[in-house]
């Protein structure tokens, strides 16, 4: 474990440089994150007139710029990697490493978040600049609680991306079956949609499941449309996805290694 | 002209050939596929749950619109994403040396070199998607409107493909595409809503840079009749010029290009 530690530090100085390497594509990468400017510009266009439940123009404001932050902070690509390295064998150069893998991948992916927070840094200024200090909570607790539910975020986010992606031990198609994912996480995690708009059964139903708080927990948290007491549970739940996940993905990584087997290399 | 349909033909047999080898795969996706265009029609059932109309547009014509995003989806996806994906894959390895070398234009070897046949589930969507919207409106396109349609369709295409062959042109330059081609599928999702939905900056950009209204809204209108033909030939003709520049880009890079390999 120690010997683990010790070479954290040099795997994310390893990723830091990469990042900054490869600046053009991580600024494409940034500029697809563009969907919450298209919800935004819809639903601020519906709310011209009277506003959607709770939601005003500028409530829609503040939660799609809430949300593209958010998003841009949470970002992991974990996946993309595995299902090549895998395929390509080279998975294998990795093994021999003192490090175990995934600790590898997350130190990588964690190691963009400088690069990354340059971008979101202005978005949430300018958030707050149209529209005001007012759409922020208030609450001291659960503003300082904020960079605690985005790491959360990111870690349901990554650890989820590896579970599907050790899939590709057995299966052939991981990719496709994370685009299902994918397709789940646009409706239930309130990308697309802030949940509270949707049937009531669709929100109920977001509740036990992992989506909402990759994104929309903390997302409401931050533009004060949760209650303190609220916000603690749902903090509670958040974390136990991250256990149970992070559980999950020790065990498929477990299982999967012993059928994996390089060609090439 | 003969010489390059008949090789379109066999480039497309090959395409199918391959597609039927991966019987269960094709289910698969196809099942996707109509997975998705439901699953895309959910933030559009929200949108208009508390609304009559947004910026003018009712729940029918804005369905009118999904559908033309879901039919241009599949000719994205199943006609044009997949062949000049492998030129990508071509450039990087070095091996477009051999498409060059061939004795037919290059750019004509590139875009037609793969299809994905089983993405006419998308079209089809696309076509059972109007039916629905019109049916609800209780009537029926004109024929002037089909036409224009019709022609927008073509101009639409056009347009999507001379894009794709911009982007892949800067492969020459920038080698690692692959992003690229992701940034412009998430602007091409925009699409699914009408252009005029949209203010300020993103409607510059949906209307200059990327025409996405080109693609999915003026085609709509003209099925709905609202769109005066002068206009839809205008675009039409905006659609050539598109082609002609993309054309002249496409000759510019490939004079450039210095294999990798050799």
């Amino acid at each position: 474990m120690p010997r683990t530690l010790r070479a954290i530090p040099t795997l994310l100085k390893v990723g830091f440089a990469e990042a900054v390497a490869y600046r053009a594509e991580m600024v494409v990468w940034l500029l697809s994150t563009n969907m919450p400017l298209v919800m935004l510009a819809l639903w601020t266009a519906v709310a011209r007139d009277a506003p959607v439940g709770r939601f005003g123009q500028r409530d829609f404001v503040a939660y799609y710029l809430a949300t593209l932050v958010v998003r841009l902070l949470t970002g992991a690509w974990v996946i993309w990697e595995l299902n090549y390295e895998i395929r390509q064998g080279t998975l294998a150069f990795r093994l021999l490493r003192p490090v175990h893998p995934l600790l590898a991948y997350a130190a990588e992916n964690l190691s963009a978040l400088p690069v990354r927070m340059l971008v979101s840094l202005p978005i949430a200024l300018g958030a707050l600049l149209v529209v005001g200090r007012d759409r922020l909570t208030g609450d001291p607790l659960l503003l300082a609680l904020f960079p605690v539910t985005v790491l959360g975020a990111w870690l349901i986010t990554f650890l989820a991306m590896a579970i599907i992606g050790a899939l590709a031990f057995w299966i052939d198609q991981a990719g496709s079956l994370f685009e299902i994912w994918l397709g789940l996480f646009g409706v239930f995690s309130g990308y697309l949609v802030p949940l509270e708009l949707f049937p009531h059964w669709v929100a109920t139903a977001a509740r036990f499941l992992p989506f909402r708080y990759m994104l929309a927990f903390p997302v409401e948290m931050i533009i004060g449309m949760t209650p303190r007491p609220v916000a603690l549970a749902e903090l509670a739940v958040q974390w136990t996805f991250v256990v149970a996940l992070a559980l999950g993905a020790r065990g498929a990584w477990a299982l999967g290694l012993r059928r994996f087997a390089a060609f090439g290399g | 002209m003969g010489r390059y349909l008949r090789l379109l033909a066999v480039q497309f047999r090959a395409s199918a050939a391959v597609a039927m080898q991966y019987r269960v795969e094709f289910l698969v996706e196809g099942a996707l596929a109509l997975f998705w265009t439901g699953w895309s029609l959910v933030p559009l059932l929200v949108v208009y749950g508390s609304r009559e109309a947004v910026a003018g547009w009712s729940f029918d014509e804005a369905l009118v619109v999904m559908g033309w995003f879901t039919l241009m989806k599949g000719v994205l996806e199943g006609a044009v994403n997949p062949s000049l994906t492998t030129v990508v894959e071509h450039i990087r390895k070095g091996t477009l040396d051999f498409v060059l070398l061939k004795p037919a234009d290059a750019q004509f070897l590139v875009s037609t070199a793969k299809f994905e046949p089983w993405r006419i589930i998308d079209v089809l969507g696309g076509l059972v998607i109007f039916a629905v919207a019109f049916h609800r409106m209780g009537r029926l396109p004109e024929a002037g409107g089909v036409l224009a349609a019709c022609l927008l369709f073509a101009a639409a295409t056009v347009i999507l493909y001379s894009l794709w062959i911009i982007v892949v042109a800067a492969a020459f330059f920038v080698v690692k595409v692959d992003n690229l081609s992701f940034l412009f599928v998430s602007i091409y999702d925009a699409a699914r809503w009408p252009a005029s939905v949209f203010r300020g900056a993103l409607r510059v950009i949906f209307t200059f840079v990327v025409p996405l209204a080109v693609m999915t809204t003026f085609p709509a209108e003209a099925l709905l009749g609202r769109l005066a033909p002068p206009r839809a030939l205008l675009i039409a003709a905006g659609a050539v010029a598109f082609a002609g520049l993309a054309r002249a880009v496409w000759l510019r890079s490939i004079s450039r290009y210095t294999s990798a390999s050799s």
